[in-house]
């Protein structure tokens, strides 16, 4: 049995998505007891994958072959499905099945029943699988499948609200860049086929040469994944998206635009490990910089709470980039202090997991009780929502980089290791977190502070509960990074930097 | 020459497809849009697969010793229409449900978020 979990944790809740309306048709606390099951049971399949991956090395899960373990069919041909989870797979899994165990007991308490709630734990259920199924898969074929079930979920939530008129405006427009996205890769993964006949993500790196062909798929990967994890300047579909989708599955969107960014690692470290020149990694590193200042500045100027934090999201994204991006410049020269900044741009992956999870709950506990996400009206909710308040003021002061808190640990890191590269990028980086600063100084003060407020109705305490774990998190990453720097964001780090050879040996032999 | 018919009209059909995507401002169109470069896109996989004179990659029907075309890129692109469906049919919907929102197809009239 438990040679089988890491594609049990993406078939439970594929089957056990489609299970929901149905349970839902019998009871509605059934229904709800369901989804929670199923995301409980994801959450301790990637938790026990992260501990084996992390204690024993990588995990290759092979699909139909006669046992899990067979990766080559007669012939020494690696033709099968398989799942290959490395440190930085394992990694992005605990990620997701972190926010959806937080994000689901939100979204039950959330959603309105009126409001097509059981198609929405479908949807969410459905992104999860698709997120889960990016992270693990070893195959070029299948992450493209996985990406189109993502876009499609994450689409059909974001369009959820057919009754607004902006909701299917945001939707339509993410999913023109979605296909696109989808298209360009599968166009990137029929080059690679046609010129080396195979899909196997292990193999294809084993015998990918560098040809003109090469490069153009590497183009279009690069160009697919960007759009799809909202970097600049292909990012405004994002604010659209989060600002509409129902805020407690905000978080799932996050963890998409995440798991594009890991497939764009995994392709540029695992799969062309070495092939490219340093240009690469200067046009990751000058994509990240405009992302992070274009969304904070975009982010000053905006009136919906919803869309300010959707901004502040982006501009992470940023911050991962030029983390990762000063990794890959290095990694040609192979001097250490590019392992310093690939690990910061990693780290930043679950701190802006944790940060931007807890600011969306802030954004969902404001819109349930007030009704309205506008700063212009808002004001004075710290009064009556204390709690609220506190949150939004930790992550906003975790999202801007502030010490002692979890923005901080991991973006010294990327600091460090990019000013070893040349001192304007961390100039520029330092500027964008002041900006974040000032933005969310003014939503705090525009939406917390002032006159006390009328507060209609309670935040219920699973809110609350959620809130908590999320702030938890933020603290004890900020106050002892270095046990999970050690523990989670080496190996990880580690796996995209060396472990290539263990990889491709792990799927081909020897 | 007529060999690479094939892929000189997916290329055609992939750049007719962006110009629609850059230009054209009607909801339908831009989804007509996308379906052209996914049509480029299925039919660049399949004219890959082709092996000059191969028989239909079907073991029990095959005379012995002939070239099969390659059945993988085959089944990728069975894949790939059936996503294309989805995504085609979610995009109508949207298109169908912002006509009725807003009473007009033009990309330019509809928008309401902006910065």
């Amino acid at each position: 049995m438990s040679a089988h979990i890491p594609i049990l944790a993406i078939a439970v809740p594929l089957l056990g998505g489609f299970a929901v309306p149905l349970l839902a048709k019998l009871h509605k606390g059934l229904r709800d007891a369901w989804a929670l099951l199923v995301v409980l049971f994801v959450g301790a399949c990637v938790g026990y994958v992260a501990v084996h991956v992390f204690t024993q090395g990588l995990w290759v899960y092979v699909l139909g072959a006669r046992h899990p373990q067979e990766t080559l069919a007669p012939g020494g041909f690696p033709i099968r499905i398989m799942l290959v989870v490395d440190g930085m797979s394992a990694f992005m899994g605990v990620i997701a099945g972190l926010l959806a165990l937080v994000a689901f007991p939100f979204a039950l308490r959330f959603l309105p029943e009126e409001e097509g709630k059981s198609l929405a734990l479908t949807l969410g259920l459905l992104l999860l699988a698709g997120i889960l199924g990016m992270a693990y898969t070893g195959d070029l074929f299948n992450f493209f499948v996985f990406l189109e079930v993502t876009s499609i979920a994450a689409c059909a939530l974001i369009g959820f609200r057919t009754w607004t008129s902006r909701a299917p405006e945001a939707a339509f427009k993410t999913m023109l860049l979605y296909s696109l996205s989808g298209l360009l890769f599968l166009l990137a993964v029929a080059f690679l086929y046609g010129e080396y006949g195979a899909l196997n993500l292990a193999y294809l790196a084993r015998e990918l040469r560098g040809t003109f062909v090469d490069r153009l798929a590497l183009g279009l990967f690069l160009a697919a994944l960007l759009m799809k994890a909202a970097a600049a300047p292909v990012h405004f579909w994002a604010p659209d998206a989060y600002g509409e989708v129902p805020a407690a599955k905000a978080l799932l969107l996050v963890v998409n635009t995440q798991v594009s960014l890991y497939g764009l690692w995994r392709v540029l470290f695992t799969l062309y490990g070495g092939l490219w020149d340093a240009g690469v990694g200067w046009l990751v590193v000058a994509l990240g910089l405009l992302t992070m200042v274009v969304a904070a500045f975009m982010a000053l100027v905006q009136t919906d709470l919803g869309r300010l934090v959707a901004y502040g999201a982006v501009s992470q994204i940023g911050y991962m980039m030029l983390g990762v991006g000063v990794g890959l410049v290095s990694l040609a020269g192979r001097p250490e202090y590019g392992l310093v900044a690939l690990k910061g741009g990693v780290f930043h992956m679950l701190n802006d997991a944790l940060t931007v999870g807890l600011l969306f709950l802030c954004v969902g506990a404001v819109e349930w009780t007030k009704g309205t996400r506008d700063l212009r009206e808002l004001g004075g909710l710290g009064h009556g929502l204390p709690e609220v308040a506190l949150c939004f003021l930790l992550a906003g002061l975790a999202l801007a980089g502030l010490p002692p808190l979890n923005g901080f640990a991991s973006k010294i890191l990327i600091y460090q290791g990019s000013f070893r590269l040349s001192p304007i990028l961390t100039a520029v980086a330092v500027l964008a977190s002041i900006l974040l600063l000032a933005v969310f100084a003014r939503a705090f003060q525009g939406a917390f502070l002032g006159p006390k407020a009328e507060v209609p109705n309670r935040v219920p305490g699973v809110f609350l509960l959620s809130m908590a774990v999320l702030a938890v998190g933020l603290l004890v990453l900020g106050l002892v990074p270095g046990f999970f720097l050690e523990g989670v964001v080496t190996p990880a780090a580690e796996a995209l930097w060396r472990g290539r050879a263990l990889y491709l040996a792990a799927v081909l032999g020897g | 020459m007529i060999g690479n018919l094939p892929f000189v009209a997916c290329m055609v059909l992939i750049a007719l497809g962006f110009w629609t995507l850059l230009f054209k401002r009607n909801l339908v169109k831009l989804v007509i849009g996308v379906g052209l470069i996914e049509s480029g896109v299925n039919l660049f996989l399949v004219a890959l697969g082709y092996v000059r004179g191969g028989v239909p990659p079907i073991y029990t029907y095959a005379p012995a010793g002939a070239p099969m075309v390659l059945p993988t890129p085959q089944a990728l692109t069975l894949t790939s229409i059936v996503i294309g469906l989805a995504t085609t049919a979610l995009m109508l919907a949207f298109a169908v449900v912002i006509y009725r929102h807003k009473g007009t197809l033009d990309a330019r009239k509809i928008r309401e978020l902006r910065g």
